[in-house]
């Protein structure tokens, strides 16, 4: 029996194009080039099914000129905003994605920026490569102590509890704001905070961890910055709208807040060029799910979700 | 400049005060500080001690044993900056006390000289060991996280995204982590790497008692402990017997694509043959905040890519530094008031 077809829009790390090939007859895209809607349309013919990434558009004109042979979408993603969901339903095409398995990685991004703005390791860093370095000085680049510090979670999702556990390995107490409080076996012992100003004022390092949309949308402005205590640490490793990016940008130059640490941005691969400017910010280009076990596990995941319509099952990453 | 007023004036207001409010019998102690100091440090040299310049002034040597005789000082505040060597102890004269240097380590000190001319010295153990635990975990995420390449691309301007297999870091969570010297600052390295699931290996002088272990497993041989380390971490002393702990053999024996970070001691470390397992990928990369030869490091280091480095940072927080020089400062007034040192390099 031939092997089903399956069309991959962009290069997947390596363990993954493997299993791919070896399981289909797959249209691999080993030059990474961009696939426009056209392309995909024009490369999906005879295709049982679609491995896409959030860099392409399938919006409804697109999903509804996919040949008839199309039975399931799989994104190498957890968030589905690139794919028209309704007129994926008006097909009956299902849609697969990669959850969970970004958790750790986004976690420890979240923690490197704590650790990199706190202790000042971006200044540090272009010092010595400037090679210019004078030696070792008793108030030379003094960061602010990481453990023992106070951590407010903005979003108290599995990231937001991965982030909690690792902070409180380096004697953090950790402060969480969402829309509910969790029950007490997630909690871990985390303090809940139904009102933004206790969160805030508890906050010496704030992490967001939300997610975007228009409800989320430049949450951290200058009204609530200026509640987080004097000298306050930010890092943002979820979505770069949360911010409002003149109002931290204010704040960095004031010493309100005294360092950031950013992995997204609103308008990316765009960035406010007030950022760059700053010496107290750590900038990273939106990898904080960028490590080659998260990588693999999300693609082994869409390849599994990909798997069980085609064999007929509801696999458990089925977008609904 | 405050810098730049006369000592004596400054020094004579400040005894004064003191006179006045705690009678003329008590003598204030009197301190040479011989590196800028922070903030908190200078104010409690203001109030509690004679001394020229009490927010500290980078001294060398000479202008050190200058004031010293100028001020007839009872003690000295140093850092690992002046080199605290024979020839300086012979010229300190008698009525120096105590010479507390405001570090752990106490390589810039000649410590049988110190203790040939009954000098007592102190350093300040303890008080850095989070600090250095925490960027030692900075060290590790920002070399497996490829934090230095990030933060380039970010700095000259950005502008496009990465394919999906491209500049992937290896994740630090569920690791096996190594870590050579199992004491303060390693177990607190081991503490921390629980919160990410680590697997924690050691190896040192002796076995920790299981308390301390919490799981973690023991190797009496470090070669037998390498070829199972994701991550090594180094928290071992320096010194004679530990020079080049990390060798070409040393190094060869690591799993390839091991990431290997330094916040201890740079004389730990072939760095020739750490360079070379750098570029040939042996090492996936390395995390280092001392070098060998510092400031002046082997620059072929910042021309790599996968390197994450910083300029001996850790202590350098504002609480951690503060807190050594209160510690220096308990040491010093422990001495000076007759009693036992706090923190003696010898007993």
């Amino acid at each position: 029996m031939a092997k089903p077809v399956l069309l991959v829009t962009r290069r997947l790390p390596p363990a993954v194009e493997a299993r791919a090939a070896a399981e289909y007859d797959a249209r691999l895209n080993p030059e990474d080039a961009p696939r426009t809607g056209a392309d995909i349309l024009r490369l999906a013919q005879g295709a049982d099914a679609v491995l896409c990434c959030p860099a392409e558009k399938l919006d409804a004109a697109t999903i509804g000129a996919l040949p008839a042979t199309v039975r399931v979408i799989g994104t190498f993603s957890v968030g589905f905003d690139h794919i028209d969901l309704g007129a994926c339903r008006v097909r009956n095409l299902p849609v697969v994605n990669t959850p969970d398995v970004l958790s750790v990685a986004t976690a420890e991004c979240a923690m490197l920026l704590i650790l990199a703005a706190s202790r000042r390791a971006g200044e540090g860093e272009r010092l010595v490569r400037s090679g210019t370095w004078q030696g070792w000085a008793p108030t030379q680049l003094l960061g602010t102590l990481v453990h023992g510090r106070r951590l407010g979670i903005f979003g108290m999702g599995r990231i937001g509890r991965e982030l909690a556990r690792m902070a409180q390995a380096f004697g953090m107490s950790v402060h969480y704001r969402d829309v509910a409080r969790l029950p007490e076996a997630l909690e871990g012992g985390a303090t809940w905070h139904e009102e933004d100003a206790s969160f805030l004022a508890a906050s010496e390092v704030l992490s967001l961890n939300a997610p975007g949309g228009a409800a989320t949308r430049h949450w951290l402005n200058a009204e609530r910055i200026a509640q987080l205590p004097r000298g306050a640490v930010v890092v943002n490793a979820a979505r770069g709208t949360l911010i409002d990016d003149a109002a931290l940008i204010g704040a960095l130059q004031s010493g309100q807040v005294g360092f950031a640490g950013l992995d997204v941005y609103e308008g990316e691969p765009a960035l406010n060029p007030g950022y760059p400017a700053l010496e107290n910010v750590v900038l990273l280009p939106h990898l904080g799910s960028a490590t080659v076990e998260t990588r693999d596990a999300m693609g082994h995941l869409a390849l599994d979700g990909i798997a069980a319509v085609l064999e007929g099952r509801t696999p458990a990453n089925l977008v609904r | 400049m405050a810098h730049d007023r006369p000592f004596r004036n400054r020094a004579g207001t400040v005894i004064m005060v003191l006179t006045t409010l705690e009678g003329p019998a008590r003598m204030t102690p009197r301190l040479i500080v011989s590196r800028q100091m922070p903030a908190p440090v200078a104010d409690r040299i203001r109030a509690e001690f004679d001394c020229p310049w009490p927010e500290g002034r980078d001294m060398d040597a000479d202008e050190m044993l200058n004031q010293v005789r100028a001020t007839r000082a009872d003690a000295l505040l140093i850092t690992s900056h002046l080199k605290f060597g024979a020839d300086v102890i012979a010229r300190l004269p008698d009525h120096v006390r105590i010479a507390a240097t405001c570090s752990v380590g106490f390589e810039h000190i000649d410590v049988a000289a110190a203790r040939a001319r009954g000098l007592k010295v102190t350093n300040t153990p303890d008080v850095l060991t989070d600090c250095t635990a925490d960027l030692t975990l900075l060290l590790i995420l920002g070399a497996c996280r490829r934090a230095h390449e990030y933060d380039t691309i970010m700095r000259s301007g950005w502008r496009r995204g990465y394919g999906l297999g491209e500049m992937l870091g290896v994740q630090v969570a569920g690791k096996r982590i190594g870590i050579v010297g199992f004491g303060r600052i390693g177990q607190a390295v081991a503490q921390r790497a629980r919160g990410f699931g680590m697997r924690i290996l050691y190896t040192g002088p002796r076995r920790a008692p299981p308390a301390i272990e919490q799981g973690a497993t023991f190797f009496a041989d470090l070669r037998e402990m390498l070829p199972q380390c994701d991550i090594l971490t180094l928290h071992a002393r320096g010194g004679p017997a530990t020079a080049d702990l990390m060798n070409a053999d040393t190094f060869a024996l690591l799993p390839r694509g091991a990431v290997f970070v330094n916040a201890s001691r740079g004389g730990l470390v072939d760095e020739e043959a750490l360079i070379a397992a750098l570029q040939s990928g042996h090492l996936f990369a390395a995390g280092l905040d001392v070098y060998k030869n510092e400031p002046a490091f082997d620059l072929r280091l910042a021309a790599l890519p996968n390197t994450f480095l910083l300029p001996h940072m850790g202590s350098a927080t504002i609480e951690t530094r503060t807190a050594m020089g209160m510690r220096a400062l308990d040491n010093i007034a422990a001495v000076l008031g007759g009693g036992k040192p706090i923190d003696p390099l010898w007993t």
